[in-house]
């Protein structure tokens, strides 16, 4: 895992300027070395090394009824592979959920939390012993961010304004855990925030902004 | 607000995405794509410098097509650039590519913890933000090692605004949580705890997150949080709903800052300060008041955000486990959720009461709501609210309702999903022995589990049902009655037929009084079954009407007949082949006192925890437990290994091979490591008729020449065996061969000639080669016959070599001559002269001869050591690769640091360094490691290498000719298991040898 998530490790393998030469490796080493390491990285997947991380919150996923990803935000450190692998496997049991069902999951060591608006799934995985109910409401806080920004938020808004989804996100949670609650105040940064970007911002022609000039 | 003003209006990036929307197929969409990537990347490549408003669009589109779930490769550099930028919008871009597309480029690395330096001092709370959310969200080591002392700094300095403040108390959360050693411990964490009394609750809010994070590690550091904590808690409980504006959530007060708290709470024990601890109380039981109190809104918000602190205050309240009172309000307040029409409030009391059940103060509380959990087993819609009820009814379960949860977890089994099956047929039968008053009825479950859903009913299960019955006589006859009439269904599982055959085999003479079920229809019964069972089973089942021979001769004719058919002895399978064949002659030659011996009723079990609870501590995947049971089961797994190992080990381990019989089918996944062996008194009896060789001992392929190495591989204790007592040799006989030796001494004596005769070079035998790399001392060859043993020094370019034969037999060895055949070229690198050996070799006797080794030059090969003797009659030809090897001439160097870089650096042609990197073949231990290198017969030198797991070696190699230095360093990488060996030496041919040699040790 770590030597996955940290590249400290490979840096002492393979360059230390001490040992002068830059190291070649030829391609047989190269793939021997992948392939232990992917190999590596799965199995901390499955002995549920994940779970030594003790976030609050391990990732975050936005997906459409179709299946399809529109934001994912990870609190831990995982390969994409992983992360592809991860997302793949959690949106396909909660898309297999029928209504009315409970909105808790349990998978691996975590817990799923997830919740459907529209046509969009908000999905969170938390540590096993999290409080499941107030993830809920995490979900829903940012549901409401988002719908008070965009003013009544549809799916569009998110795939065509995902940079401003992420900054919301990133104002309201923090390293797996809830940074600031109140909406006036999450709201009121990202506003600010445009402010900056309306004054830095010129405006531009049309044809400027298609790219024929 | 609609969407298209937001944002800062990149129409081009708006454009893209809307033609990706319109693909009409994934293959279109992939076009576009690379169409789009295409474009970027010359952009990014072309002459003209791009201004940041494009830079920040591709950045963007890039971003988005990763989104879409295609690898990005590029953009990082201008990414970099971007958020170097003064400019806000490209900043924020830039952070945002880095925090979704963290690369561990080390040199981006470089540039981007600079930028966020930059931003981090430059005093605009804005940019700060951003610096830090970056800083959490990459979280990598590079990030902690260059702010962790920073960021600690900015969360307590005086002047820090709030919103910096929050980010800078989560930022620090994370690193502490990837690389806790980097984030130092120091007068700031006082300050932090301080936090808590903050007049911003977003700030407190941060904090206590934080503070959790770390009280969990240091607990002492953060005691004072507690009383903080608790005051806190208290304002927010007793607040009017407004009076926490934008906080109060859905009409309750700060929802998530009072979960925070609570969770906080839970690091620690009940305060011990009187006031405190009342005054925690009385906030709990404001928690539990409120609960009761009609909403004061209909949305579900409202009443999730209200639970949410509840379960959290129960939570506490249970970890605590102190107050009886509150222990039970909170259980009584769980169960009113057990009926509440939410599926998920429904989902998590079930959770928590199942905690609940353990305390002692509120277990009887939990069970009066057992018929309530009951029918929610049968009615809940959810498989996970089913699974959570089974989990409750398992928690609650004791003897006064064991018999009642026990019938209903059965009885739902014949309905519940497949995909928890196999965990309630786990904890009905855990249930059943844990709480049987009398073990009729433990029987009587267990074969009900078979039946109702015997796919489900793994080995440890129905091994446990047997362990206890053979334990314990006073059920042994109802257990004998019980499987006898449940083998009367026409359908049974295999599961059944396999408990019957195993108890009927040990205890149906209990039964055998009663004509219905006389010796003969029990035998019907069981045959009757036979052939629709699998292998194992009819293998078990043999062993079985072996056992209905000695039990009762009466039905012995008609068994020997059964055995007799071709369908048995001629089976396709060798297991049942081999049974067939033993105990049918086994049968016919043994009496019937040696029968009742080798056959007796199997001995008691020794007493030890339930094989089925580890397996379901397994499948719940608590920490501890299931590793042990991994390494239990892996070490099983090395042991089955060995047992089936390939043909050269079949001969030795037959002798260590439990029998194929009853004790063999149960012990082999039952006993932990640490248990002491299961007692068998028959032991002695038992292994040697019914030890079935392979039947590839049989064959004549053993006899090629590895077969004689059969003793080689016993423990490496055999190495040092008797080398400095020469008395010891002539008495030592393999501890493990000496019975599979005396059993194949005639096969091999006959045929080992035949093979040995041919040419005198035949075949040269270095098994143990390799062993003496890294040490002088040792047996070098061991066959029935002889032994040979080595004992050796050298100094400079010069070597002596001591080599011992031990005759084994008892009879002498005539015409003894051994010889050194040095092979071109290494006649004219290597100087060798032997005195020649006394011909005559007595039996149990030793004979010792000498060796004068010079080195002229640099060497490859080996020297081979022939022997020829007579024994027997026949003569007998051996060849052994001497290990003298090039590192034997090396004189450890000791030098500084210094002296070793200067020196690594002048052997910096490519063609004097060799490097490997290979998989560990041994444990990685370090002072192993540490004893190779330096019996490889370098210097071994503490602090060269910066990093304290790598080892360097240092030394020179002594030959006539010329003199060779060599520098070392081995890398060790435990999570790979792997290792890096880099050689550097003056001479290639010298570098490739030692490098060859030294990475197959380890």
């Amino acid at each position: 895992m770590e030597w996955v998530g940290s590249p400290k490790i490979n840096q002492l393998w393979w360059d230390s300027s001490l040992w002068g030469r830059e190291l070649k490796l030829n391609t047989c080493e190269r793939s021997h070395l992948y392939c232990a390491r992917v190999k590596i990285s799965l199995t901390a997947v499955y002995s549920g090394t994940v779970r030594t991380y003790q976030d609050n919150m391990q990732f975050m996923l936005l997906f459409s009824r179709q299946g399809k990803l529109r934001l994912q935000k990870w609190y831990v450190a995982l390969s994409d592979t992983q992360k592809k692998k991860i997302s793949r496997e959690v949106i396909q049991m909660v898309l297999a959920r029928k209504p009315k069902m409970c909105s808790f999951l349990e998978w691996r060591d975590l817990k799923i939390v997830y919740k459907r608006y529209a046509s969009l799934y908000f999905c969170c995985a938390v540590e096993d012993q999290e409080n499941e109910l107030i993830t809920l409401e995490i979900i829903h806080r940012y549901v409401e961010l988002l719908d008070k920004y965009f003013g009544s938020v549809c799916e569009l808004d998110i795939i065509f304004n995902f940079e401003k989804a992420y900054y919301i996100l990133d104002e309201f949670i923090l390293g797996g855990e809830a940074q600031e609650t109140s909406k006036k105040i999450v709201l009121k940064a990202i506003e600010q925030a445009d402010m900056l970007q309306e004054e830095a911002e010129a405006p531009r022609s049309v044809l400027e902004e298609i790219g024929l000039t | 607000m609609p969407a298209v003003s937001k944002g800062d209006g990149m129409r081009g990036l708006a454009v893209f995405i809307s033609d990706i929307r319109n693909c009409k197929s994934k293959e279109a969409e992939i076009k576009r794509i690379n169409k789009e990537l295409a474009n970027i990347r010359s952009k990014f490549k072309g002459d003209k410098a791009l201004d940041g408003y494009s830079k920040k669009k591709y950045v963007c589109k890039l971003l988005f097509i990763f989104l879409l779930g295609h690898d990005i490769d590029f953009g990082h550099m201008e990414a970099v650039n971007l958020l170097s930028s003064n400019k806000y919008t490209e900043k924020q871009i830039g952070y945002l590519f880095i925090s979704v597309l963290v690369n561990s480029n080390s040199d981006l690395i470089r540039l981007i913890n600079n930028a966020i330096k930059n931003d981090l001092s430059s005093r605009n709370p804005t940019y700060m933000n951003l610096a830090l959310h970056c800083i959490a969200n990459v979280g990598s080591r590079e990030m902690a090692e260059a702010f962790a002392s920073e960021v600690p700094r900015i969360l307590v300095a005086g002047d820090t605004m709030d919103s910096v403040k929050q980010s800078a108390a989560l930022c620090l959360l994370r690193l502490n949580r990837t690389c806790p050693d980097l984030v130092p411990m120091g007068e700031w964490t006082s300050r932090v705890v301080h936090l808590l009394n903050d007049q911003h609750l977003g700030v407190v809010t941060a904090a206590t997150s934080l503070i959790s994070t770390l009280a969990q590690k240091n607990p002492d550091d953060f005691k004072t949080s507690v009383s903080l904590a608790v005051a806190r808690l208290s304002r927010i409980v007793t607040s009017a709903s407004t009076d926490l504006q934008d906080y109060t959530y859905y009409f309750v007060a700060a929802p998530w800052l009072s979960v925070k708290l609570l969770r906080l709470l839970q690091c620690y024990p009940p305060p011990e300060d009187g006031a405190i601890r009342g005054r925690l109380t009385e906030c709990l039981e404001t928690i539990l008041n409120k609960a009761q109190e009609p909403p004061k809104s209909k949305k579900v918000q409202h009443s999730n955000a209200k639970n949410a602190v509840l379960f959290e205050a129960i939570s506490l309240i249970i970890h605590h486990d102190s107050e009886p009172t509150l222990l039970v309000r909170a259980c009584n307040q769980l169960g009113q959720f057990l009926q509440h029409r939410e599926t998920n409030l429904r989902y998590l009391a079930l959770e928590s009461m199942c905690t609940l059940a353990s305390s002692e103060f509120s277990h009887e509380a939990v069970k009066t709501h057992i018929e309530t959990v009951i029918n929610s087993l049968k009615t809940e819609r959810d498989v996970s609210v089913r699974q959570r009820a089974v989990d409750l009814l398992y928690a609650m379960c004791d003897r006064s309702n064991a018999k009642q949860i026990v019938t209903e977890m059965l009885s739902y089994l014949e309905t519940a999903d497949y995909s928890i099956r196999e965990e309630i047929v786990l904890k009905v039968a855990i249930l059943a022995e844990k709480y049987a008053v009398d073990y009729t009825w433990y029987v009587d479950t267990i074969l009900n589990l078979i039946r109702i859903a015997g796919d489900y009913v793994s080995e440890e299960v129905w091994y446990r049902v047997i362990q206890i019955v053979i334990n314990r006589d006073d059920v042994q006859g109802y257990a004998a009655k019980t499987v006898f009439e449940a083998l009367q269904a026409p359908a049974c599982h295999e599961n059944l037929v396999k408990v019957g055959g195993y108890i009927l085999g040990e205890f149906g003479n209990l039964i055998a009084g009663d004509p219905r079920s006389s010796p003969l229809v029990q035998f019907h019964l069981l045959h009757s079954k036979f052939h629709l069972c699998s292998v194992p089973t009819r293998a078990l089942l043999l062993s079985a009407y072996v056992k209905f021979i000695n039990l009762f001769p009466e039905v012995k004719g008609t068994i020997q007949e059964v055995l007799r058919s071709d369908s048995q002895l001629r089976n396709a399978d060798v297991e049942l082949q081999q049974r067939a064949v033993e105990y049918l002659r086994l049968s016919c030659i043994a009496t019937t006192d040696i029968l009742a011996t080798v056959l007796e009723e199997m001995p008691p079990f020794p007493e030890r925890e339930s094989s089925i609870l580890a397996k379901l501590k397994k499948k719940k995947g608590s920490g501890t437990v299931s590793d042990i049971e991994d390494s239990r089961k892996e070490r099983n797994v090395n042991a089955n290994a060995n047992v089936n190992g390939s043909s050269d080990h079949t001969i030795t381990n037959t002798s260590a091979k439990p029998p194929p019989s009853f004790a063999c089918d149960l012990l082999a996944t039952a006993p932990p490591p640490t248990n002491r062996p299961r007692p068998i008194p028959s032991s002695s009896m038992l292994h040697t008729p019914l030890t079935p060789l392979s039947p590839k001992a049989y064959t004549p392929q053993p006899v090629t020449p590895t077969v004689p190495f059969y003793q080689v591989t016993s423990s490496p204790s055999s190495d040092l065996l008797g080398l400095g007592n020469s008395s010891a040799v002539n008495s030592a006989s393999p501890p493990t061969s000496s019975h599979a030796a005396s059993l194949l001494v005639d096969v091999f004596s006959e045929s080992l000639p035949v093979a040995a005769l041919g040419s005198a070079s035949a075949h040269v035998i270095e098994e143990n080669f390799s062993r003496f790399v890294c040490k002088n001392n040792g047996v070098l060859f061991e066959s029935q016959l002889l032994q040979i043993g080595l004992k050796s020094e050298f100094r400079q370019n010069l070597g002596r070599m001591y080599i011992f034969y031990g005759n084994k037999t008892s009879t002498q060895f005539l015409n003894f001559s051994s010889s050194v055949v040095c092979p071109e070229p290494l006649s004219s690198q290597l100087n060798i002269h032997m005195k020649a050996a006394d011909p005559v070799l007595d039996g149990g006797a030793q004979l010792q001869q000498i060796l004068n080794i010079e080195c002229i030059s640099d060497f490859v090969e080996a020297p081979v050591l022939n022997i020829q003797f007579r024994y027997g009659g026949s003569t007998q030809n051996i060849s052994v690769r001497l290990p003298v090897t090039l590192n034997k001439f090396f004189q450890p160097t000791e030098m500084t640091s210094q002296d070793f870089f200067q020196r690594w650096k002048q052997l910096s042609a490519p063609q004097q360094e060799v490097q490997k990197i290979f998989k560990a073949k041994h444990s990685m231990d370090t002072e192993i490691t540490k004893a190779k290198i330096i019996g490889f017969g370098t210097a071994l030198l503490d602090g060269v290498d910066p990093n304290p797991s790598n080892f360097v070696g240092a030394g020179v190699i002594h030959t006539k000719t010329i003199q060779v230095g060599c520098l070392l360093r081995l890398e060790p990488n435990t999570q790979a298991q792997m290792y890096r060996l880099t050689l550097r030496t003056s001479r290639e041919s010298v570098t490739q040898r030692l490098s060859n040699l030294l990475s197959d040790q380890f």
